[in-house]
């Protein structure tokens, strides 16, 4: 029998070592695909700052939602999109309170670099034969996209009609942003509907942007907040304030999007960070 | 001590351990017992759990979503197809590697074998860069104005790619077991090679082989990570059965436990049917 009974206690303290591992103080963000970059640079300055680690979950919005609801712990979700956050505010999972937008961006349509199709202006998006790559309809990336078809539909230059033959040239509905990137960067496809943001520095020189006219575009709040199940609500908030500071918006800046805090007046953001 | 006293004296002493060594032994196989149990649970529980948290009714009704006939239909199509080439490329090679030898066939062996053990996601990029527009063949198929990346053609390549493995081990066991003195017997009595194989050989492999097929049309149905990667993610055309239900765990749960349930009734009916093979299989060793 004693055998047994050290046999159900291996098995049980196998159960529970992870839990043992979680006592490390420990940062769990989930943050939209398309922010990798920027996000685990300013994670960088964050563990620099603080005696906490950061443990990130880089996915579509749609799936870090999904994960949340279905019980994933995190203490910060970065989102894409106000839609997703406010789904979630709205299910009880956030700390309504602490939601800020963190920044801005807008779509942008990527080339590869030789531009096999020559696609050099919105209208030869239509032309026959072009293979697109855009977001699923869930994903803030093929959101965004949508709206902004929409808009070009509204216009008589381009029309309804003009929407339906990009519709019908998208080969593949990705379920993150990157993925649109980086096989837009291997020359699988012709264009992609990505952001601004998403020509990041390593990025230049694999594909082009082909910007989108601001009357047609969309600028989409990128929205963070702390979770109401957070062991470490403090320290999220400074995470959330790190990425209003200016180093932050700085950051952000680098990796192409549009800050929100203006140079200067977020100083104090800075500091609480750093305190 | 009387010789009876000595007797009783050593009775008793193997009594005794005889009654140690039944307890130890029944406190063994109840500590099996447990684990047998919590490893079956632990397997059992997650499917279960599927069907728990899925009410029938909102399933059904999910089955007539767009999205979930589409990625039925297209795996259904795609993984038949991919079994059915795999069948028809894979039978002689398996049967070449069962009966001869030849300069390379460590490396051809090994290379067959590989799929099983590559990462799906190795796969998806190994594909991009063979049959990619850019990759080795596919730039010069490109340049012929075919292109294969996010066509159902891809879906299919990316199925053989992974599931031919599955047929061609199972094959060339099949054809191994089949006694060479049978297939001589009938060389003798003047058949030629290919009716000793179509007439003699195929009948008895017959059983491993669909088996074999079964397995890697599971595999096909099963195919994700290649899939998502080269073939990409669309409606009707290359959302296949896991991509659907990865895509709709972002936003139609429904669709996806749905879809999920689906997959799991079919592996139920893949492992009822290659057990029921295998077993014919051995029934006609035996006989």
């Amino acid at each position: 029998m004693d055998k047994c009974k050290i046999l159900t206690m291996l098995v049980l303290l196998a159960c529970f070592s992870p839990a043992f591992a979680e006592e490390k103080h420990e940062l769990t963000v989930f943050c939209g695909a398309g922010l990798t970059g920027a996000l685990s640079e300013i994670g960088g300055l964050y563990e620099n700052a603080t005696n906490m680690s950061v443990e990130f979950n880089f996915d579509g919005v749609p799936a870090l939602r999904a994960q949340i609801e279905q019980g994933a712990y995190a203490d910060v979700l970065v989102s894409a999109n106000l839609k997703h956050m406010d789904a979630l505010k709205s299910e009880g999972f956030i700390n309504n309170s602490t939601v800020e937008v963190f920044a801005r961006n807008k779509v942008a349509i990527i080339v590869p670099n030789g531009n096999p199709a020559n696609i050099t202006s919105l209208k030869d998006l239509a032309a026959p034969g072009v293979k697109i790559l855009m977001g699923t309809k869930d994903l803030p990336a093929g959101d965004y996209a949508l709206q902004v078809l929409d808009r070009l539909a509204a216009d008589p230059e381009y029309g309804p009609v003009y929407k339906e033959s990009v519709l019908s040239n998208v080969v593949s509905q990705e379920t993150t942003v990157n993925r649109i990137v980086s096989k837009i960067a291997l020359g699988e496809a012709d264009a992609g509907f990505a952001f601004i943001s998403d020509v990041s520095p390593e990025m230049i020189g694999k594909v082009t942007r082909i910007s989108v006219p601001d009357k047609y575009n969309v600028v989409g709040d990128f929205p963070v907040g702390v979770l109401s199940q957070s062991k470490y609500p403090e320290e999220a908030q400074a995470f959330l304030d790190l990425m209003r500071s200016s180093d932050g918006q700085a950051v952000l800046e680098k990796y192409g999007f549009i800050p929100v805090v203006q140079a200067g007046a977020s100083g104090g953001a800075a500091e609480a960070a750093t305190a | 001590m009387t010789t009876i006293e000595a007797v009783r004296h050593f009775r008793g002493i193997i009594f005794r351990k005889e009654i140690f060594r039944r307890l130890r032994s029944r406190a063994a196989k109840a500590g099996l017992a447990l684990l047998i149990f919590l490893t079956i649970s632990f397997i059992a529980l997650p499917v279960v759990s599927l069907f728990v948290k899925s009410p029938l009714d909102t399933v059904l009704r999910s089955l007539s979503r767009p999205m979930v006939l589409d990625a039925l239909r297209l795996s259904l199509s795609t993984a038949a197809v991919s079994t059915m080439i795999v069948v028809i490329l894979g039978t002689p090679l398996a049967y070449v590697n069962a009966r001869f030898r030849y300069p390379g066939k460590e490396i051809a062996d090994s290379a067959i074998d590989l799929p099983v053990i590559m990462p799906p996601a190795v796969a998806g990029i190994a594909l991009l860069m063979a049959f990619g527009r850019m990759g080795i063949v596919g730039q010069h198929l490109n340049a012929m104005g075919i292109s294969i990346a996010f066509t159902t053609l891809a879906v299919i390549i990316a199925q053989i790619f992974v599931s031919s493995p599955f047929f061609i081990r199972q094959a060339r066991t099949s054809f191994e077991d089949v006694d060479l003195s049978v297939e001589n017997a009938a060389r003798t009595l003047g058949a030629s090679r290919l009716y000793t194989f179509s007439h003699v050989v195929l009948p008895i492999a017959m059983n491993g082989l669909v088996s074999g097929a079964i397995m890697a049309f599971a595999r096909s149905l099963g195919e994700f990570g290649a899939t998502i990667m080269f073939a990409g993610n669309f409606q009707g055309r290359t959302q296949t059965m896991p991509l659907a239900i990865y895509t709709a765990m972002q936003g139609d749960l429904d669709a996806a436990l749905c879809l999920a349930i689906i997959l799991v009734i079919i592996s139920f009916l893949v492992i009822f049917l290659v057990k029921a093979f295998s077993r014919r299989v051995y029934d006609n060793a035996g006989n």
